[in-house]
Order: C-alpha cells, then structure tokens, then sequence
C-alpha cells in the first residue's frame, strides 16, 4: 500500500516528510490539523506504521520520536473526544450479564437491516468498500493486546483469535475469505485499496481500535471493544447474506457472512464471559474501560451507518 | 475435563452450550454435524436457524423463552 492522500495542511505536510524520509518533523509537529478528517487520515497513518506500514515510506520511521510524538497528541484529543461521548453508566453485576444488556441496550442504526431489505447493488459495493479498511486487517488489532494480559484472559483471548486466523490455516483466514468474496464482486482486495475514498466515519473507527489495542493501559477498553464487535456481529450478519441473496450478489461474499453467523455467535460469549470477565476477575479496576470500549464501538458503528443512510437518504 | 478454568462445556446463562475441541452432534433430526472450530456454541433456545449451532436468535426472546 502506498500512503494515502492527504486531506488537509496538516497530512499532507506530514506524508510529504514521510515519503521523502525526512530527518525531523519539527514543522509537521507545529501544524493543527484543518478538520476531523486531516486529523485522522494523519492518525490512521501513523498507526499503519505498526501494522504492514506503506511500500512509499522507509519502516524506521514507524518509531521516529517526533511521529510518535505527533501521534500522541492526536490520539490523546481523540481519546478525551471519546470520554466525553459515553454517557454516565451504572455498572451491575452480574458483569457478563450487565455487558450483554449494555450492548443489546444500545439502540443505534443499522445498515444490515438496509442492506437485507432496501439496498441497492451499488450501494452494497460502496459498503464492502468501506469495509475493507477493517476486514482486511480483521483481528489484527487486538493481536496486540496479547501479551498485555495475564494467563487467564491471554488464553481467552487466543482461542478467540485462533478462529479468525483460520485455525492457522491461511486460506480460512476470516480476512482471507473476505479476499475471496471482494474478488467475487469485482473489488479490489490490497489492503488499505479503498483508504482514499472512506469517510472519515470509518477512520474513527478504525483509529479507535488502533489507540485501545497500541496502548496497554487502554488493554480493558480494547477487549470491551471486541466483546460490543462480537455482540453485535451474528444477527446482522444473517440480514447481511440475506440482503446480499436478494440481490444475487456474489455466494463467496454471502459465505463469507454466513461465517460470521456462526462463528461470532461463539465469539460473542468468548469475547464477554471468558475474555472479558476473566480480565476483570484478574483486574477489577478496569470495569469501567470495558464499558468505555464497548459503548465506543456501538457509538462509532452508529455514526457511521447514519452518515451512509443520511447520504442515501434511507 | 476441566484444567482449571478451562471447562469442556460451558453452559452459558440464557444462551448455547460451549463445547470446546472437536465433536460430533446428532441434530433433532437425527443429522449429525462436524464441530469445526475450537469452540462451538449449541444452540438451547431451540429458535436457531442453522441448528444444531447457536446464530445469537436466543438474544431476541423473551428472557422467559431463553435457556
Ligand atoms: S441458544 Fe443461541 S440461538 Fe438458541
């Protein structure tokens, strides 16, 4: 993947540095951003350094002091822009219980019921990609978070983690048959293909997982994220493959989340019960984080399923 | 067999019964089905559509109607 375009004074200043492998960034680091998306486009690059990083940009620079500087204070704007969107939440127990209400509790749009019933082909491919920032890179953030964690929820959390890596088999892969089903219709599958084109909905949710999963204080929130990801995965999944039917659209892509009806159904109690709740037996401190993971992840897919249906005016 | 803390069935409150490694389950109808992943998750509320596996249907009945 080459870097992406810039969207503002303030990535575009820092992608030039980068593509050219400047020494300092002393300039770039002086430069506020124009908006939201010069922001976060910056952001999400910085944090693609640590993922497979850009062909255009020499990989020393994934711990440059003054880019990991820059990217501490995006990501800490974005992080106290987070806090300040969780409404006041009562904490009961029992916890697998109290998580699972908390996320059925939150009432937010949904594109698969678009999709399973009104969609339009066309606008299924602008979704799929859409999703590419993420399923192309699907568990790669809470990889991270692995050796984070003491024995009992690091454990959890592999079992997990060894079902979307295809059980260590390349080809089932979850990000693989993702491959196979963009191929089907027609789209491009490089990673990061599609980076220019999203808006900037989906680089706040991609950004969020990077900052909870690159952080090891955030290490509760990143595991609440997954859990709200998990809860919220095999219902609209089914109306995914249903929608993507009615359409006649490609049977690897409806493979693809008939997969994930299964497979998330196990996830969600994995990612709650034995994931989470091991985690918080261990660390009870970090309650408080679950809840703020997992209402950032329902709230950021919320915001952008609005943004595609206000566009569509659905 | 249990490795402290690491159960080979859960059953989980309301929801599927977790059966971790492989197995074999014999359907309602007799049918039987290849576990397939390190974890699977049965259904118990009996309103799943691909049976004899959990699709998260439980979550939308009635706390009544859940296992
Ligand atoms: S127990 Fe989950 S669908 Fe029946």
């Amino acid at each position: 993947m080459l870097i992406p375009k810039g969207r503002g004074s303030l990535s575009e200043a820092l992608f030039e540095g980068m593509r050219t492998n400047r020494s300092t960034f002393t300039d770039v680091l002086t430069t506020l951003a124009d908006d939201d998306a010069d922001l976060h486009i910056s952001l999400w690059a910085l944090y693609e350094m640590h993922y497979r990083g850009f062909e255009d940009v020499d990989d020393s620079l994934e711990w440059h002091p003054e880019l990991i500087e820059l990217r501490r204070s995006l990501e800490s704007t974005f992080e106290q822009e987070l806090r300040d969107r969780q409404p006041e939440v009562e904490i009961k127990e029992p916890f697998a219980e109290a998580l699972f209400d908390f996320i059925a509790g939150h009432d937010g749009a949904s594109l698969a019921a678009f999709v399973q019933r009104d969609a339009t082909t066309e606008q299924v491919l602008e979704i799929m990609q859409m999703r590419t920032i993420y399923h192309l890179k699907e568990a790669d953030p809470t990889a991270f978070v692995v050796p984070r964690l003491s024995a009992g929820p690091k454990a959890a959390l592999m079992e997990l983690q060894y079902d979307e890596y295809g059980g260590g088999s390349p080809v089932r892969l979850h990000s693989a048959l993702f491959v196979r089903g963009l191929e089907a219709m027609g789209l491009r599958t490089e990673y990061g293909a599609y980076i220019d084109d999203v808006p900037v909905e989906v680089l706040h949710d991609n950004n969020a997982m990077s900052l909870f999963a690159l952080n090891r204080r955030l290490r509760g929130a990143s595991l609440g994220h997954l859990a709200a990801f998990e809860a919220t995965s095999s219902l609209p999944s089914r109306r995914m493959a249903q929608g993507l039917e009615r359409l006649g659209l490609a049977p690897e892509m409806i493979d693809y989340y008939t997969e994930h009806v299964e497979a998330d159904a196990v996830h969600e109690q994995l990612a709650v019960r034995t994931i989470c709740g091991a985690l918080v037996a261990e660390e009870p401190w970090l309650v408080p984080d679950v809840f703020f993971g997992a209402f950032t992840c329902l709230d950021l897919e919320d915001r952008f399923a609005r943004r595609m249906l206000d566009e569509w005016a659905a | 067999m249990s490795e402290g803390g690491h159960p080979d069935v859960i059953l989980c409150p309301g929801g599927p019964m977790l059966l971790r490694g492989d197995h074999v389950v014999q359907d309602a109808d007799g049918v039987e089905h290849h576990t397939t992943r390190p974890v699977s998750a049965v259904c118990r509320c009996g309103k799943s559509s691909i049976q004899p596996w959990c699709d998260g249907t439980h979550k939308v009945l009635p706390p009544k109607l859940r296992p």
